[in-house]
């Protein structure tokens, strides 16, 4: 049983990362039943994985100084000293892309590739969020398309006006993203096409006869409010996808760009659902890969510890006194929530079988975990295998903050009438509606004064943050054209609680 | 799977990006690196340095929650809390004890953006819009001179430039042309003709013997090889006579590299440290002399590949020094001016030909220089140094509590300031000005080297 040790030392060259890779896929493929995109590895300097961390981990990306502003700052970070780089960034396409540093070690390659390769590739795979948002085959074309067609913008119409308008697209991104599944899944490369297409025919039809045609009569009969909010699609939460199609005054190209950065939204959305998830899954699978490695023999005991101590670093949670706390660490929530499934399915207690009847004792773990990655996204996955024992080795507390009491209360501890309450909180600190403010286009007046109506529904009194709405609000109006009145609207009682009214800069 | 070994990329990807985060930020770094310089040592200039802008401008808003009237915590490490435990608020407000941390996170955070930049970056900001004064000017009358440089190849030249290797280039595609037959094509012929012609001696031998059984097959054999040896023997002749008449080497295959000679602008410069050191010239005074020249240092080693300094230091005699000793140690004496300048004159004729070099001078002292000595100064900057020199900057330093305390004497004109005053405006290589603290170096710098609008064009 006993194999041949694949490394030994620190050192590793390509022969030993090709060993390794199959090593592991045997063992993720044979015994975990993990199913994963063709892997590609590509070995990076710390530069390039500092070049990579600036332009979102994407290996092409059209140019915008944010991105320059990032990479500023985490160069002064890293040559600080501060904070140690990370060991791999991957990519979900197809086939997977990893990038690792070269300044690894050997086991520190292995971990990443069993982290990444297989972990994050499975999970990319088969979660229902990416297969539903994304396009893991197209996106580095389509990234490509996008990086030529702005840098061939700037070219025609100037590196102040593409910025200009990437500033505002960029301001608008997190409103940029549907988030209810449309009606026909996405491609990239179509989109790409249809790009062309649509230049071609517009070069076609284009005759400058049609301008001397007078316009149609207006002044027809206003339509009814309804039917006019009907016809545009609203209310509309996709801010970027309503200026793309229907804002008056923007050029064609400006249109292209708002869905670049509107697609390229998209594309991330799932990677913010699934934190928790999909870190816990590559984590999950990586010390299931290298204990297995390990027992077979192919990795030494120094290299198993060195393993170890980086995973332990990398699971580490604080508790809410300690000055190294900075929220829950997804990997050590995801990670302990894994085995902690591991363990309902191999040895329930009594509780797990009541809290976990479905899963409780089914004995094989890898199909259950299997089915929780391909299903469920950060809230729903919490909200459901938040078990009590990892409450209570969590020692979770519920505490909570009104304004107008004098003292912060607990509410839920972790006992028996606290886990339901736990769960749900925590579970709801996941939700996209926790955290993104939910705007919408309600109305707009196309026939006449063109004002662009939104609305804040305020939940919880969490109102917006007045500079950035405001700076948000003036991109957002001068993209529109017109005038913007965003009106935030309590959720429960439907009060108008403030109104925001901009203007579009002059010109 | 693949293994793609990206190290080889070419690096800097980001630089684009970089340089439109700078130029988005601009006014703030500018102002920011100013600030900066004003607490840097002098000498540290030239490192890389970090300086700290504010986010406003380069700020990327997007909409976000405030804290709103409730929160809800879910946080790990319960000790000894039970439900329905009250809490007091804790003091400092948002220290990071959401664990919904997207909220009302990244404010404090943002209100100042600190980065590196590098070198380059910082020494093209500070000295942004400076330029070298009359430098243009100069350049086309006097400052070129003649270089050579390679420029392809010629049929002629000395065997020194022959170039071997076009050379044998030529010779090779002229052979292949011509189809000069190979040597090992010539011996392999040999070899066929020996074979044939032993078997053909063989075969005679044999025909003897064998001519009683009248074999007619193999009397066409034999035939057949004496045949062979002569078509052998004519072909070998053949090509030995084409490989004879196309040689190896000809006259007509022979390259020779070119040269051609261009004007080169002079890319060199001295710069000639001038400073009064006798006993009136203070520690304060002396340090304000030495940022002055090294901020001149470092503007000079940007704009010339090669940059030499000479420190001279005067009293009533003058002589040049090594660094150490022009700025460390004191001498008594009286002061003359002139004696600094002659000896300047005199390291020029010596070493620095003005026709070679750019020559820099910047000359600080306290102001005093002995009345009989001023006629002569006038004179030796005027008629022999100005026109030598690219530049002369005179920089008259004071205490720090000169303005507040009244030190100026002759109603603040020192006499060596009367004596040059008249100079500035007559020369415009010749600027002067007064400064008195150390924070002021910088501005007295630019306004000495402040681009001229009306002046010539781009600084090389």
């Amino acid at each position: 049983m006993r194999g041949e040790l694949l490394y030994e030392g620190k050192d590793w060259d390509f022969g030993t990362i090709q060993r390794v890779h199959d090593a592991i896929e045997t063992i993720a493929h044979k015994e975990l039943g993990l199913d994963t995109f063709p892997n590609q590895i590509e070995i990076i300097t710390a530069e390039q994985m500092l070049d990579a961390y600036a332009s979102t981990g994407m290996p092409l990306f059209y140019k915008h100084w944010s991105f320059g502003k990032r990479f500023a700052q985490h160069e002064g970070i890293y040559r600080m000293g501060l904070q140690g780089l990370a060991y791999e960034i991957v990519i979900n396409a197809d086939p997977c892309i990893s990038y690792i540093m070269e300044e690894n070690s050997a086991t520190m390659q292995t971990l990443v590739i069993a982290h990444a390769a297989f972990g994050h590739n499975h999970f990319f795979k088969h979660n229902y969020q990416f297969r539903q948002w994304t396009d893991p085959e197209g996106i580095l074309d389509y990234l490509s398309f996008a990086k030529a067609y702005i840098a061939n913008c700037e070219e025609r119409y100037g590196h102040a006006e593409v910025e200009r308008l990437l500033d505002a697209a960029h301001a608008l991104m997190p409103q940029g993203i549907d988030r209810y599944p449309r009606k026909r899944p996405l491609n990239l490369h179509m989109e790409e096409k249809r790009e062309q297409d649509r230049k071609e025919e517009r070069e076609r039809l284009y005759d400058d006869l049609w301008r001397t045609v007078p316009g149609r009569a207006r002044g027809a009969k206003q339509m009814a409010g309804d039917k006019r909010r009907a016809l545009l699609g609203l209310p509309q939460e996709n801010i970027l996808y309503f200026l793309e199609k229907a804002a008056p005054r923007l050029k064609p190209w400006q249109r292209e760009v708002l869905r670049i950065v509107r697609l390229i939204a998209q594309y991330f959305y799932p990677q913010q659902q699934t934190k928790v998830m999909n870190e816990g899954c590559a984590t999950y699978c990586h010390y299931r890969l290298l204990n297995r490695l390990h027992e077979k023999g192919r990795i030494d005991d120094g290299s198993f510890l060195e393993f170890l101590t980086s995973h332990t670093n990398a699971t580490r949670q604080p508790f809410y006194d300690s000055p190294a706390y900075s929220g829950v660490n997804p990997y050590a929530l995801g990670f302990d929530m894994m085995r902690d499934i591991e363990r309902i399915v191999r040895e329930p207690t009594e509780e797990d079988r009541y809290w976990f009847p479905e899963i409780a004792g089914t004995g094989d773990e890898m199909e259950v975990l299997r089915n929780v990655w391909a299903n469920y996204r950060d809230d729903s996955f919490i909200a459901q295998f938040l078990s009590p024992q990892l409450i209570r080795k969590w020692r979770l507390f519920h505490v909570v903050d009104d304004r107008e009491q004098p003292h912060l209360e607990v509410t839920a501890i972790h006992n028996e009438r606290g886990y339901r309450d736990l769960r749900r909180s925590l579970a709801a600190q996941y939700e996209v509606g926790g955290y993104a403010p939910d705007i919408q286009i309600v109305d707009v007046d196309l026939a006449g004064n063109r004002k662009l109506v939104l609305h804040h529904r305020v939940r919880d009194g969490k109102m917006l943050e007045l500079t950035n709405a405001a700076m948000v609000l003036g991109h957002l109006a001068n993209l529109w054209g017109y005038e913007v009145l965003l009106q935030e609207i309590d959720a429960g009682t439907e009060q108008v609680l403030k109104e925001h009214m901009v203007r579009p800069e002059a010109g | 799977m693949h293994i793609v070994d990206r190290r080889l990329n070419p690096g800097g990807k980001s630089f684009a990006n970089r340089q439109r985060f700078l130029r988005r930020a601009k006014d703030m770094v500018e102002k920011a690196v100013r600030e900066a310089s004003k607490d840097r040592a002098i000498g540290d200039l030239e490192s890389p340095g970090e300086i700290t802008i504010p986010s406003e401008g380069t700020r990327e808003p997007t909409f976000r929650h405030t804290t709103g009237s409730r929160r809800d915590l879910v946080l790990p490490g319960n000790k000894d809390y039970v439900e329905g435990d009250l809490i007091e608020r804790p003091q400092g407000e948002g220290e990071g004890d959401g664990a919904g941390g997207q909220v009302g996170r990244g404010d404090g955070q943002e209100d100042a953006f600190r980065f590196i930049l590098t070198r380059d970056e910082f020494l093209s900001i500070f000295l942004d819009d400076l330029e070298l004064p009359d430098l243009a000017k100069r350049r086309v009358a006097h400052t070129e001179k003649e270089g050579l440089r390679r420029a392809g190849f010629t049929t002629t030249g000395t065997p020194a430039n022959l170039a071997l290797h076009r050379t044998l280039q030529t010779s090779l595609s002229r052979r292949i042309a011509l189809k000069r037959p190979k040597q090992g094509a010539i011996d392999d012929l040999e070899r066929r003709l020996e074979e044939a012609r032993r078997r053909d001696d063989a075969q005679d031998d044999a025909t003897r013997g064998d001519a009683t059984r009248g074999d007619a097959t193999r009397a066409d054999e034999t035939r057949g090889d004496g045949a062979q040896v002569e078509r052998l023997a004519a072909e070998l002749e053949a090509l030995r006579h084409k490989r004879a008449r196309i040689s190896y080497l000809d006259p007509i295959d022979l390259r020779y590299r070119r040269f051609e000679r261009f004007p080169k602008p002079v890319t060199q410069a001295v710069m000639f440290c001038l400073m009064d050191v006798s006993g009136s010239m203070t520690e304060h005074m002396k340090d304000l002399a030495k940022r002055f020249f090294m901020l001149l240092h470092v503007f000079l080693a940007r704009r010339y590949k090669r940059v030499e300094i000479v420190f001279i230091r005067h009293t009533d005699r003058a002589g040049e020094v090594d660094e150490e000793t022009f700025f460390r140690s004191a001498e008594t004496g009286g002061t003359m001016v002139s004696s600094a300048l002659q000896e300047m004159l005199k390291v020029i004729r010596e070493r620095y030909d003005p026709g070679v070099w750019n020559i820099y001078a910047a000359q600080a002292s306290d102001g005093d220089n002995l009345s009989s000595d001023n006629p002569q100064t006038r004179d030796l900057l005027q008629n022999h140094i100005l026109p030598l020199c690219q530049y002369f900057a005179y920089v008259e330093v004071s205490g720090p509590n000169a303005e507040t305390h009244g030190y100026v004497p002759h109603h603040g004109q020192s006499s060596l300031w009367l004596t040059y005053a008249a100079l500035q405006k007559e020369n415009e290589k010749f600027q002067m000005r007064r400064v008195s603290r150390r924070e002021h170096i910088y501005s007295v710098f630019r306004q000495l080297f402040q681009r001229r609008a009306a002046k010539t064009a781009e600084a090389p």
